[in-house]
């Protein structure tokens, strides 16, 4: 029997970028706040001296506890699915105090106005046509002069270093920093980009460029480029993350508690309205209820989804009925797909390649959704390009070019050869919705508490191997324009296809936003249609993913979803969109 | 090698130090490793008298014994002997500096086997399993397991072709017994040759590259292979620079905060 605790305004579920963001602007209003968080609590002061390439890149120490749950995957409706059932096959999302956005890299873009309405686009600019069949495109309720104040916001609560990108629109205000440094990778890129006619510019970072304090008073220290970001924690608090900035802002208020070691199992809810979660303290093993009038769910998109299907709160995405929502357009920027990198050796340059920083790069949006022809293609969307460096960690890097054996003496001396005389050329392409692209519940396996599992049926469609494909010959050109020596292109073949190696931490859907019911799970502000006291944000929300990363969005759609919260509260409640239907 | 040490048989020094094999230091001891039992006795009388032999000689040479390097999962000797000598085909010793053995490779693997990585702790376990070509991550079998069976099996092809154990044949004969584990040509119990080859090769790198207090890396000398610089606090100086810097590594035990 659960214990039931006193109740509060509003519990979260999740402490990263999400739930924290919620957590700080409800804490300052004056809201009592309870953040439930199922991992561990930790801080900078676990991250000194953390520069452990085999305990966080391969042995992946920041990533949820697979051994207590995990996600089953197959292809098609008519497979059985089979667990995820190592973070070093894969690892997919975070899990302790900040959640994923502790180890992140703080790489930062918007996205394009385009992808907010982008099915009414699609069809303006060609004809609905162009959409293929099952493609299941849609817009989002929201438009990119709606959504641009929150990205603002965003950006100068995490303090992001970086310019304006020539090809996107003119932002508000700038970025609060100016840009990292420059390596001679970058220079080389650009050099050559712009040779090429293209527009490069440097990547905007959540890494700093200097010292900053935040407008809530936060201070972030200045990036020491040493190369251990990406899967680690910053060990000098100079990557923005949840812990140094909306966490310790929700700290300094006494209504804020954030409970570790709290794993939510269900929301609590009766006639059509939440009354709270129920958690369980892994620790002992104990149930709680944690009564609330406001349920705020900001887990990673498979925690949320399996969340409200676990509470039976939403009506469940169904493919071949083609109806109902919670589950429905899973994306994601698939590792063993739009992640695969074209790489260039050079036999007469040597860089310090050792040295880096998560969001340390150059980029371009040439080939990006707003500056192709899709009628001359075929594939819709578009791809970012950008060589970055992040640091060359000894295990992880040891590249050869095409020809020489994996292992042995030529391998040796080879991978030695190279290591600091080799880059790659990464493309990220937008991924978008298929009717067959989903997540339930799995019939067979079930968690360390006996639920079942969250199943993800994901299949790749022409599209997702033509964009990459297209993609791969453009950062070729570049390369050769680079004066590399060798080039290796992956080979993608029409047998490439999902699989337990292709989830990662870009991965969205299955509570999608929107301006209908029938189509969407939440409205513009997260509120849920169907149940208005429970707001769910993430990359859960989004209907497609677009081209660049995810976190500036999660993160201004969080901003968003807080000022609706607060109207919800102070206006006792109703949903704050009224629904359309088409 | 130091003028003291030529009072020893020259030969087990060399063996013990530089050779990557114990393979060559039983072949010119005249010792033989048949079957498994007396392999296994006679080998661990041997190797125990040499190390102390070395011990005694030049506590500081590389190479020589460390009070860490004992075998925590690998119980029996023989298979410990297919793990250096596969490793060490992996990663030769060669001009740009020491292999798999000389890193300390085999007792790296051996201490992460013994811990929480070598029994999957980390991981979902529920069954069924039903992957039809299961990879090490998806197996019903934990990591250790698979280095168990895949050790054995090792040996058993080289007994099959060659009459004689891994340890004994050419390293030649050793590259075509592993080429074929590689390929995936090897039958094995519930994994496929393949799958075991690629966990020992990325095992075998995580000990050539990984922090030295793990039980490889020995001396830095994989990072200084490697130009890695290891735990270093700060690049910002020379981020932007356009040559290479060339730094000496640091190691976590000298990284991080100590009382």
């Amino acid at each position: 029997m659960a214990e039931k605790l006193d109740k509060v305004d509003v519990v979260i579920v999740g402490s990263g970028w999400a739930g924290g963001t919620a957590a700080a602007e409800l804490s300052k209003k004056g809201y009592e706040v309870v953040c439930l968080e199922r991992g561990k609590d930790h801080s900078t002061e676990d991250f000194i001296g953390a520069k452990d390439e085999l305990k966080y890149s391969r042995r992946i120490e920041m990533f949820q506890d697979l051994s207590k749950e995990t996600l089953t995957i197959r292809n098609d409706i008519d497979e059985v699915a089979t667990p995820h059932r190592s973070n070093e096959t894969n690892s997919i999302n975070g899990t302790d105090t900040g959640g994923s956005g502790v180890h992140w890299n703080g790489q930062i873009y918007r996205w394009l106005p385009t992808d907010f309405e982008l099915r009414s686009k699609t069809i303006e600019k060609y004809g609905e046509d162009i959409i293929p069949e099952d493609m299941t495109m849609q817009d989002w309720g929201i438009t990119y002069d709606e959504i641009e104040p929150y990205y603002d916001k965003f950006e100068e609560t995490i303090g992001v270093s970086g310019e304006q990108d020539p090809l996107r629109p003119e932002m508000s205000r700038p970025f609060p920093n100016p840009p990292m440094k420059e390596t001679a990778t970058m220079a080389l890129f650009k050099e050559a980009t712009e040779a090429m006619g293209y527009h490069p510019y440097h990547m905007a970072s959540a890494n700093m460029s200097e010292k900053y304090e935040n407008p809530d008073g936060e201070t972030i220290n200045a990036c020491m480029y040493c190369a251990f970001c990406e899967q680690y924690g910053c060990d000098f608090g100079a990557k923005a993350d949840p812990i140094v900035t909306v966490l310790s802002t929700a700290r300094r208020h006494d209504n804020f508690e954030l409970r570790n070691n709290s794993y939510v199992v269900r929301i609590l809810h009766e006639d059509g309205r939440a009354t709270g979660v129920r958690y369980v303290d892994t620790q002992t093993g104990e149930e709680y209820d944690q009564p609330a009038d406001l349920v705020v769910v900001g887990g990673f998109t498979f925690t949320n989804t399996r969340l409200l299907l676990l509470s039976e709160i939403g009506k469940p995405y169904d493919p071949e009925a083609n109806t109902g929502v919670v589950g429905k357009n899973i994306t994601t920027h698939a590792a063993n797909l739009t992640h695969l990198r074209v790489r260039g050796f050079f036999d007469e340059e040597k860089f310090n390649r050792y040295a880096g920083a998560g969001a340390l790069g150059a980029t371009m949006d040439d080939f990006n959704l707003e500056q192709l022809d899709h009628t001359e293609l075929d594939f819709l969307h578009g791809f970012l390009i950008r060589s970055t460096q992040l640091g060359s960690r000894p295990i992880t890097h040891n590249h050869v070019p095409e020809g020489v054996p994996t292992w042995g003496q030529e391998f040796k001396e080879k991978s030695l050869f190279y290591t600091h005389r080799n880059l790659d050329i990464q493309q990220q392409n937008g991924v978008l919705g298929w009717r067959y692209n989903y997540m339930d519940l799995d019939p067979t396996y079930k968690d360390v508490f006996g639920d079942p599992l969250l199943r993800v049926t994901y299949k790749f469609h022409d599209q997702d191997r033509n964009i990459v494909r297209y993609a791969h010959q453009k950062s070729k050109e570049i390369l050769e324009e680079m004066g590399a020596d060798h080039i290796t292109v992956p080979e993608i073949t029409d047998e490439t296809e999902f699989g337990h190696n292709s989830l990662g931490d870009h991965t969205a859907g299955g509570v999608i936003m929107g301006d209908d019911p029938e189509t969407s799970a939440v409205n513009n502000y997260s509120q849920m249609w169907d149940m208005e006291n429970v707001f769910v944000l993430g990359a859960s929300s989004f209907p497609h993913n677009s081209s660049s990363n995810p976190t500036n969005t999660v993160g201004a759609l969080a901003y968003r979803a807080t000022e609706g919260m607060i109207e919800y509260l102070e206006n006792d409640g109703g949903l704050l969109v009224d629904p359309s239907k088409e | 090698m130091s003028d003291n040490n030529k009072k020893t048989n020259e030969s087990i020094e060399k063996d013990q130090n530089f050779d990557p094999s114990r393979r060559r230091f039983l072949k010119n001891t005249g010792m033989v490793i048949g079957g498994v039992a007396g392999g296994s006795v006679l080998g661990g009388l041997l190797i125990n008298q040499d190390k102390s032999d070395t011990a005694t000689t030049d506590k500081n040479k590389q190479g020589a014994a460390s009070p860490t390097e004992a075998r925590m999962f690998f119980t029996r000797y023989e298979d410990f002997v297919v793990l250096e000598q596969t490793t060490e085909r992996i990663y030769p010793e060669d001009d740009n500096g020491p292999g798999a053995i000389g890193l300390g490779v085999p007792y790296f693997i051996d201490k992460q086997l013994a811990g929480k990585w070598g029994v999957n702790a980390a991981d979902y376990r529920q069954g069924p399993f039903l992957d039809s070509d299961p990879t090490v991550d998806m197996s019903s079998l934990t990591r250790g397991e698979i280095f168990i069976l895949g050790l054995r099996k090792i040996n058993e092809e080289s007994q099959k072709r060659f009459d004689a154990t891994f340890a004994e044949i050419e390293v030649e004969q050793q590259d075509e017994v592993l080429t074929d584990f590689a390929n995936g040509d090897v039958d094995m119990k519930g994994i496929g040759s393949n799958r075991f080859f690629d966990l020992l090769r990325s095992a075998t790198l995580e000990g050539a590259y990984s922090d030295p207090m793990y039980g490889g890396n020995r001396n830095m000398e994989g990072w200084k292979m490697k130009e890695f610089p290891g735990a270093v606090a700060s690049y910002a100086d020379i981020i932007d620079d356009k040559e290479f810097v060339k730094m000496d590594p640091v190691s976590l035990t000298d990284y991080q905060q100590k009382s």
